[in-house]
This record gives C-alpha cells, sequence and structure tokens, in this order.
C-alpha cells in the first residue's frame, strides 16, 4: 500500500538574524489512509512547521514530501492543486485564522465555488448547511450569517474545521487545534474531530503540546514525540504513554501533572540533568538531547547522532542506550533505517 | 494603618478558620459596559489560611481574575466594589480592612502585606530595564535601604528561585526565557516578604518541564518561607498539585468550595464534576470524557435561579425558580447546589471512599 503522505528525510532551515537554525531536521515518517499521528512537543520542537510542511504551506530545504509516492515539490502544477485539495489545515487561533469581515458562509463557501465544487449560490449552500451539521453547529441557518465576533471560540474553531471539509480533504492537518478554547468545551470538540475520523475516514495528524489530549486523540493511532526538530520517539499512542522508550518522553510524561491529588503527587520524577532548552542557533553535538539526558554516555552521546530507529514491532527510538539495551533483549537489529517504519503502517 | 474592625459574618459562615489572614465577604464587584453591568463578582465569600494555597478554578470569564484584581485593589476604573468586605490580618495580628484603605495605604498593602504575579511573565516585566533596575524600584518604593543592601537582597531573592543570580540580576527580560522570566516574577514578588502571594496563572504559556519545576519551586518556596498563596488557573490539574483547598468560581460565584481531596474525590457541585471529567487523563485507563454542554453565562443578563442551571443535567424546577447557597455537604465542604446528595450518592454508588 502506497502511503498517503510519506516524510522523507525532511529538513527545514530557516535564517534567522542571528543565524541559521534548523527547525527541522531530517524527519521521515508516513501516514497511511485512515490513519492518525500525534505530534507533541515543547515550543520550539519544530511541530508546526512540520505540519507546515505536510500542507505544502513551506517547501523543506531538504529531503522529499511524498504524496501517494509521489512528491509534491516535484508535480505538475495541476497535480499539485489536487494535492492542495486533498490535504487541509485547522489552525490554533479560531479568532486569527477567521476573516473576521466575512459571514460563516462566505468563509465557507469561497474554497467551494473557487474550485468548482458548487455551481452558484444554491448549490454552495445545500453544501455549506450539511458541513455545519457535520460540526454540530446546528441549526445551520442560525450561523450562515454571523460574523466571526458572534461566535465563542468554540464556535469558531469548529467553522474552521468546516472550512477544511469544504473540499473533502483525505487529510487534516490540526494544529494545536483545540489548545486556545476551554476545558468544557474542549472535549466536544475533540469528539467532534474523532468522529470526522470514524465517520468520514479522514486521515489526521494533529499537533499539539498536550500529552493527555494527543493520548485522547491518537487512541488506536500513533504518538511521535519532537524535540528540537527531530522525531526521538514514535510508537502507538498506549504504548507511548505507558512504556515510553526515550528519556525525553519519560521526562515529559514524569512532569504533567494531573488532575488527581493523590497520583499527581506521587508521581516519580525523572532528574534531568540541565533544565534549560538549547538553543536552535547553538545545538549541542551528537545526540541533541545529551546536555540533559539522565542515560548520557560520555564519548557516544556527544559525538554520534542517533538515528532514529526501530526497536521492535512498530516502536521507534533515537536513543543510543535505549536502542542497545532494548536492542540485546530483542536480538534484533538496533540500526533499522526508516524504510521498515514505513512499511509498519499503525494498528487499527 | 487603619480601621480594624468586627466582621460578624465570620462567626457565622461554616467556612470560617480562626487562622485567616484574608477574609472576604459577600463581596460584589460590576464592570460598567455599554449594554449595561457586567456582574464579575457576585457575592463572594472565603477564608484564606495562615500557610495555605488556595485554587481558584473557573473557565475564561469565570470573575476568577476580578476577584484576585479587587483583592490587591488593582480594579479598572470601570469597575466598581458594589458591597462587601475584605478583612486582612498583619503578622502584628492587626486587623486592615482593605477597601477602606486610603492610597498611602494601599501602597504599604501592595508588595508587604500583599504581592501579586501576572499572568503573562513577559509583559509584565519592562522590557527596557534590567532586572536590576526594576528589582531595585520596588524596594526603594517600599523599604528604604541601602543600594548595596537592596542588591543583596535582590540577589538572595534570585538565589531563593534557583536562578543564576548575578548574571540574571543584570539582564534584560528578552535575554531571559520564559521560565526564568516566571522566577524573576517571583524573586519580585517575594522581595518585601508579603504574606499573601497572588499567582494568576502562573504556569500557563510554559513549556511542560519548565512548567514542572515552577511547580516544583512554588511548593517549596511556600513551605520554607509559609507564605499564603491565592491562585487561579483553568487547570484542574494545577490545582491537583498545589492547592490545599479549591474553590470553583462559576458566573462570579464560589460554587463550591473545599479541601482539595474532597473536591476532586467527591466534587459537590455538577459543574466541579463537569470540569474534572472534561479533563483528559494520561495515566488513568480511558475513563469517559464529557464536556458541559452550553457556554457560560452572560454577565450582563443572568438566567434566573441557579447560575449553572441551564447547562446543568441534574437542574431541577427548584433550580429555575431560585438561587441556591452554599450548603455544608462536608467537613469545611460546601456546595451551592440544591442537588449536592444526589451527586454525593452517587460517588457513593461509584465506591469512592
Amino acid at each position: 500500500m502506497t502511503a498517503l503522505l510519506e516524510f522523507d528525510r525532511v529538513g527545514r532551515r530557516f535564517t534567522t538574524p542571528r543565524g541559521p537554525i534548523k527547525a527541522v531536521d531530517d524527519v521521515s515518517f508516513s501516514v497511511f489512509p485512515g490513519d492518525v499521528i500525534c505530534l507533541v512537543g515543547e515550543s520550539g520542537c519544530g511541530k508546526t512547521t512540520t505540519g507546515k510542511m505536510v500542507t505544502g504551506l513551506v517547501r523543506p530545504t531538504s529531503g522529499r514530501v511524498l504524496f501517494e509516492g509521489r512528491d509534491i515539490w516535484a508535480m505538475p502544477e495541476r497535480e499539485f492543486k489536487t494535492y492542495r485539495k486533498a490535504v487541509q489545515i485547522v489552525h490554533q487561533d479560531p479568532y486569527a485564522s477567521l476573516n473576521p469581515v466575512h459571514t460563516v458562509y462566505q468563509t465557507l463557501s469561497a474554497p467551494l465555488l473557487h474550485h468548482k465544487l458548487a455551481h452558484g449560490r444554491e448549490e454552495a449552500m445545500t453544501q455549506i448547511v450539511r458541513l455545519l451539521q457535520i460540526v454540530e453547529l446546528t441549526p445551520p441557518q442560525d450561523f450562515l450569517e454571523k460574523y466571526p465576533h458572534q461566535l465563542s471560540g468554540g464556535q469558531r474553531q469548529r467553522v474552521s474545521v468546516a472550512r477544511a471539509l469544504t473540499l473533502n480533504p483525505r487529510l487534516i492537518v490540526a494544529d494545536e487545534a483545540v489548545s486556545m478554547v476551554d476545558v468544557s468545551i474542549r472535549v466536544s470538540l475533540l469528539n467532534m474531530l474523532l468522529r470526522l475520523r470514524s465517520e468520514l475516514g479522514v486521515t489526521f495528524i494533529f499537533i499539539t503540546h498536550d500529552l493527555g489530549v494527543a493520548k485522547h486523540f491518537a487512541a488506536g493511532g500513533r504518538i511521535g514525540v519532537m524535540y528540537l526538530g527531530r522525531i526521538v520517539e514514535l510508537q502507538p499512542a498506549t504504548q507511548l504513554i505507558h512504556s515510553p522508550l526515550h528519556p525525553y518522553t519519560k521526562a515529559l510524561l514524569a512532569a504533567v501533572p494531573e488532575a488527581d491529588p493523590d497520583l499527581t503527587r506521587n508521581k516519580e520524577r525523572v532528574k534531568l540533568r540541565s533544565l534549560e532548552i538549547p538553543s536552535l542557533l547553538h545545538l549541542p553535538s551528537g545526540c541533541t538531547f545529551h546536555p540533559r539526558c539522565p542515560l548520557y554516555e560520555n564519548g557516544l552521546c556527544d559525538v554520534e547522532r542517533p538515528e532514529l530507529a526501530a526497536v521492535g514491532e512498530q516502536r521507534a527510538v533515537a536513543c543510543h542506550v535505549v536502542a542497545r539495551e532494548l536492542g540485546q533483549a530483542t536480538t534484533e537489529g538496533s540500526s533499522v533505517a526508516a524504510g521498515s517504519l514505513r512499511e509498519g503502517g499503525v494498528a487499527r | 494603618m487603619s480601621t480594624s474592625m468586627p466582621s460578624p459574618a465570620v462567626a457565622e459562615s461554616p467556612f470560617a478558620y480562626p487562622d485567616a489572614v484574608l477574609s472576604v465577604r459577600d463581596l460584589w464587584v460590576e464592570y460598567r459596559a455599554y449594554r449595561g453591568m457586567v456582574q464579575a463578582v457576585r457575592g463572594v465569600s472565603f477564608d484564606l489560611r495562615k500557610g495555605e494555597s488556595l485554587a481558584l478554578i473557573g473557565e475564561s470569564g469565570s470573575g476568577k481574575t476580578t476577584l484576585s484584581l479587587a483583592l490587591i485593589r488593582l480594579l479598572t476604573r470601570s469597575a466598581l466594589v458594589r458591597r462587601g468586605t475584605m478583612t486582612y490580618r498583619r503578622r502584628d495580628g492587626k486587623e486592615i480592612s482593605v477597601l477602606s484603605l486610603s492610597p498611602d495605604e494601599l501602597r504599604r498593602f501592595r508588595w508587604k502585606e500583599c504581592a501579586m504575579v501576572f499572568q503573562s511573565a513577559l509583559n509584565s516585566l519592562n522590557p527596557v530595564l534590567k532586572v536590576w533596575d526594576q528589582m531595585y524600584d520596588t524596594i526603594k518604593v517600599h523599604e528604604p535601604m541601602s543600594k548595596q543592601e537592596a542588591r543583596e537582597r535582590a540577589l538572595e531573592r534570585l538565589r531563593l528561585v534557583q536562578l543564576d543570580a548575578e548574571r540574571v540580576l543584570n539582564s534584560y527580560p528578552h535575554e531571559l526565557s520564559g521560565g526564568m522570566r516566571q522566577r524573576v516574577l517571583l524573586a519580585m514578588a517575594l522581595l518585601l516578604n508579603p504574606q499573601i502571594l497572588l499567582l494568576d496563572e502562573p504556569t500557563t504559556a510554559l513549556d511542560i518541564l519548565t512548567q514542572r519545576s515552577i511547580i516544583d519551586l512554588l511548593r517549596r518556596l511556600k513551605e520554607t518561607l509559609g507564605f499564603s498563596t491565592i491562585f487561579i488557573s483553568h487547570d484542574l490539574s494545577l490545582a491537583a498539585e498545589l492547592a490545599d483547598r479549591v474553590a470553583t468560581i462559576y458566573a462570579g460565584q464560589v460554587v463550591e468550595i473545599g479541601e482539595v481531596r474532597a473536591t476532586f474525590y467527591r466534587p459537590c457541585h455538577p459543574y466541579t464534576l463537569g470540569l474534572m471529567r472534561a479533563v483528559p487523563s494520561l495515566t488513568a485507563s480511558d475513563s469517559e470524557m464529557t464536556s458541559i454542554p452550553g457556554s457560560p453565562p452572560d454577565l450582563i443578563d443572568l438566567p434566573p435561579g441557579c447560575k449553572f442551571q441551564p447547562r446543568c443535567g441534574y437542574a431541577t424546577e427548584q433550580c429555575t425558580a431560585s438561587q441556591p447557597e452554599l450548603y455544608a455537604v462536608g467537613p469545611h465542604h460546601g456546595a451551592a447546589c440544591f442537588n449536592w446528595q444526589v451527586l454525593s450518592r452517587e460517588h457513593e454508588d461509584a465506591g469512592k471512599p
């Protein structure tokens, strides 16, 4: 089966006044139809840039982004347009991503009319009513003529989702799509997105900094943890939460406070050697996590950069020490390249 | 300072504590707006005990920030304190009515008795002044001492929040990371040894590992310095981590208040319960997550009876007809819900202690 979307050693450099930085470095993964993959990480880890490269909004400076096996930046323009239609994004901030002087009807009809998926106002209207029902803005008539400022944060985000759905996309990138709305509303938004996944068969790349949200959304899918531009661990969601491999993932999971006083106060902590996140301008040598890593081995981790390597069925980690230990335990080769990961697909 | 006042309400309230450093009684705050009066805080009463940390939780627009600004008298001009009393007890035992402080007394009250750390660490530091200048300004105004003494105090406070004190003192805010800035703000708030520290969303916008270090720091500081904290958060997990007691705020009212374990394990107000069910848990096996239907009420045009009633699954006719008061539902645990016993029974059926 060809992957719907594949990253093949993708990197993106940016030039800043203070020097060049690698926002994304050598990232490889594949997404198959119906998959869900959550990318988690702290600010500056490259998750948003990755999302933008998936949607073709940012062009990689190295590597290839393949859509159904074809390099999107080497496609003829017509094909590129088809890809653009098939891959949509929902942005983080529904206050910024909706045009304040357009009504909901205008926002949703524009792509339909532009791409000739609807001929004329009436056809557009029928489709928009259906879309608003899908995103649970009902009755739709109440929302058509509303401007963004007349909607709550949660409602705006639903309009953003409806807009992403206008072109019947096959893949949606949701970049922190639920982070800006209140807790009480967040769940219903998440559940709505999950419904799209099961009912419309939309494939999702879900970007978040919240591991709890990732666990909920990626149930049945995978979670990838990013650190300073690289994926350091990629595993099926439940497995990643319950048996994390990379020391960074372990530290994150141990650090997350939970809404249960007894549990959260007695959680085992992971002691890092340093709290400071290195600057992207001066990345540490070898493994970029080595200055903070509790498993650090002198002469190995600060010299050689670990690749994201398969360490068993659908599990991959970029850590010398963990890969070595697991490699010995399972007697499997520890340096399998991204290739076998691509074949791995996902448990569904 | 001024007027000590006998507060009869203290003796009457079942949630009053003898060791309170701050007693708020029946506080009402409104904002003037084009459409009418926004009733942001509506009859709030609570005690803050010595050395405890009290969390105010609720959605955005529930009135929690207004409440904290009222506590330190920082409300904007369009705000009006309609009613209420706030009694602060100084270390020497003297009682002060916060609402009747003169501008001069107020200046002495802030920082020395009660300090606040605002939500955005970047915005609350002056970008063109070095950390030292900002700290010195604070000390100079409140406690006359020599520059050398001030410098030592500043260094000592920065070390207390585990910063490289000498380096940070000579830095501009933009040279510091988000976590470091948050620590600087904490150090500044603690410069004059206040009895009460108000923290507005102290870890929001910080990354997970930084957030963890701030949480651990706050806990340690509280233990060593013994101040009381009120912190505002929409994040329940932060309350679970740091609070001794939790107050749930809805539509400007305290709808539930109690010790942290009681509130989390036996919430007696449907809104508190709803908030808990809306948070995805990391380690617990896939628990059912549900959201609270509807949205918070319009604070200008409030629904009749219980303000949560339009969104509540437990609502009965009684709830639309009248407004429930805070009932004692357990030891030092209050909930403003007519049907709290129904919730309480559900906890028992669920087998929770």
